[in-house]
């Protein structure tokens, strides 16, 4: 443990009596009072989140849009400036290193927001892949936190202490401006099915912008939130994970995120996912629906009616919102919405039903 | 964390009241912290025959399973229904009105006083 990162916000969560645990080498807060309460406060209202152990890679340099061109399935150098877009960089065989969100502000001028685990494999990759270009590739993360502010009544709570106007700011589209005296890049964008946003901030502003907004907040119904909620908030929102549903071993196709690759622009990667594409996919992600309250979790076989196991759940949990469990699957084949197929829970077969992703949409 | 003086506990986390042969039991504090909030019970029957030591359901929280172990030998007299249909006691009053399950004692397994269990847990 005591080789674990900290982020600039530790203290904070030490002294707010926080769960903390190891995750991605971070010492990083699982919930503080607790996860359920956590997980309806950013459904309700507003929860608050240290996401600083999260990668801020900046691309930048008059080649920096071709080189995440051709490191990336698809086309940043095309967002127009102030623009973020979820996408994934893959390998020379096309199974996914990350998940990422590139923000274009100029066209000298990127930033890639990458997970904690991969940190340093995004960092070597797009290091190597720019090889040759005019640009640099730097990582920030030990300089900076990112604070995430997530929930119907996020924006309300935000918009008194930002100096620029949010309800111009479109989902996946950042802004720069002030925040407590500090400048914060403000991007409309999260993890949680509900608006938000997430601001990337220099780490010695952290503290006070993280007391601010608890402080600011607080009547609102705003809460701290640990990652413990932040898991459950994104399997509800159908998100994938990396290290769940993303692994070395799928390709964007596999895991419903076909439509995040551009095949038309030359990419590390391509002739492999060109090459696939050819061929009928041997994998599928799928939703499920369970009924009582015992989640069938990551592990759990997924057997169909004829009792042959097709695939695995990857991400299971019983849905705080929804009451009922959910999970998301890898299947051999493509199932239908309505398929009946059971879970094995830890030797018990349960019943569970195909559904569309997300299984939660926030209300419009 | 101090803790009730009261009972015995497990290394498993659990609390065991010893009363008149009758044996009733729970998870301490220190198990509901690191499981986080209890969205699932699965208790044994009543009428079943447990075992010291020996797994004998399970308790779910929204990030993980865990087995609840037997701390003694004999057959299950009462479940705590009331934490079934809403296992968020468990979290509230884990040493109270979150109890689990009470056994009609046959034997023992091994047992830790408070000071013992305290020592346990402060070891991390």
């Amino acid at each position: 443990m005591s080789e674990d990162l900290s982020t600039p916000l530790h203290g904070e969560h030490v002294a707010a009596g926080a769960t903390l645990t190891s995750f991605a080498g971070w010492q990083m807060p699982l919930r503080y009072a607790g996860d359920l309460a956590e997980h309806h406060a950013v459904r309700t209202a507003a929860g608050l989140f240290d996401l600083s152990h999260m990668a801020q890679i900046e691309v930048n340099g008059p080649e920096a849009g071709a080189a995440l061109d051709r490191s990336l399935v698809s086309i940043p150098s095309q967002l127009a400036d102030g623009r973020a877009r979820y996408t994934v960089i893959v390998a020379e065989d096309g199974g996914i290193i990350d998940d990422l969100i590139v923000y274009r502000f100029a066209a000298d001028e990127y930033l890639v927001i990458a997970n904690a685990a991969n940190r340093h494999t995004v960092l070597d990759a797009l290091t190597f892949r720019s090889g040759g270009l005019q640009c640099s590739v730097v990582d920030r993360t030990p300089h900076r936190a990112l604070i995430a502010i997530q929930g119907p009544r996020a924006a309300e709570i935000l918009a008194p202490h930002l100096d620029v106007d949010l309800d111009a700011l479109r989902y996946y589209a950042s802004v720069n401006g002030t925040v407590d005296g500090v400048p914060t890049l403000v991007a409309r964008t999260g993890y949680t099915g509900e608006d938000g946003f997430e601001l990337a901030v220099p780490a010695n502003g952290a503290v006070g912008i993280w007391r601010l907004l608890l402080g600011a907040g607080e009547s609102a119904g705003l809460v701290p939130a640990g990652l413990a909620a932040r898991d459950t908030l994104r399997l509800e929102a159908g998100m994938p994970l990396y290290g769940n549903e993303l692994t070395r071993d799928t390709t964007p196709d596999e895991v419903g995120l076909g439509r995040v690759v551009k095949l038309d622009h030359e990419f590390v990667g391509r002739d492999a996912l060109v090459a696939r594409a050819q061929s009928p996919s041997s994998r599928h992600l799928i939703g499920l629906v369970g009924s009582g309250r015992r989640a069938a979790r990551a592990g759990s076989a997924v057997i169909d009616g004829d009792g042959t196991q097709i695939g695995a759940i990857t991400s299971g949990v019983l849905s705080p919102t929804l009451g009922h469990p959910i999970a998301i699957a890898l299947v051999g084949a493509p199932a239908e919405v309505g398929a009946r197929l059971e879970a094995d829970v830890r030797g018990t077969r349960q019943p569970m039903t195909v559904v569309e992703l997300p299984f939660y949409r926030r209300p419009a | 964390m101090s803790i009730p003086t009261d009972r015995q506990y497990t290394a498993e986390h659990e609390w065991v009241q010893l009363d008149a042969g009758t044996a009733t039991v729970g998870v301490t504090a220190y198990a509901t912290d690191a499981l986080g909030d209890v969205v699932y019970l699965d208790l044994p029957a009543v009428g079943s025959e447990v075992v010291a030591g020996q797994p004998c359901g399970e308790i779910e929280s929204t990030k993980s399973v865990s087995e609840l172990y037997s701390p003694v030998t004999g057959t299950i007299s009462r479940i705590n229904d009331a934490a079934v249909e809403a296992p968020e006691v468990v979290n509230a009053d884990p040493y109270g009105e979150g109890w689990l399950f009470a056994v009609t004692v046959e034997a023992e397994g091994p047992l830790l006083d408070a000071e013992a269990y305290t020592a346990l847990t402060d070891q991390g």
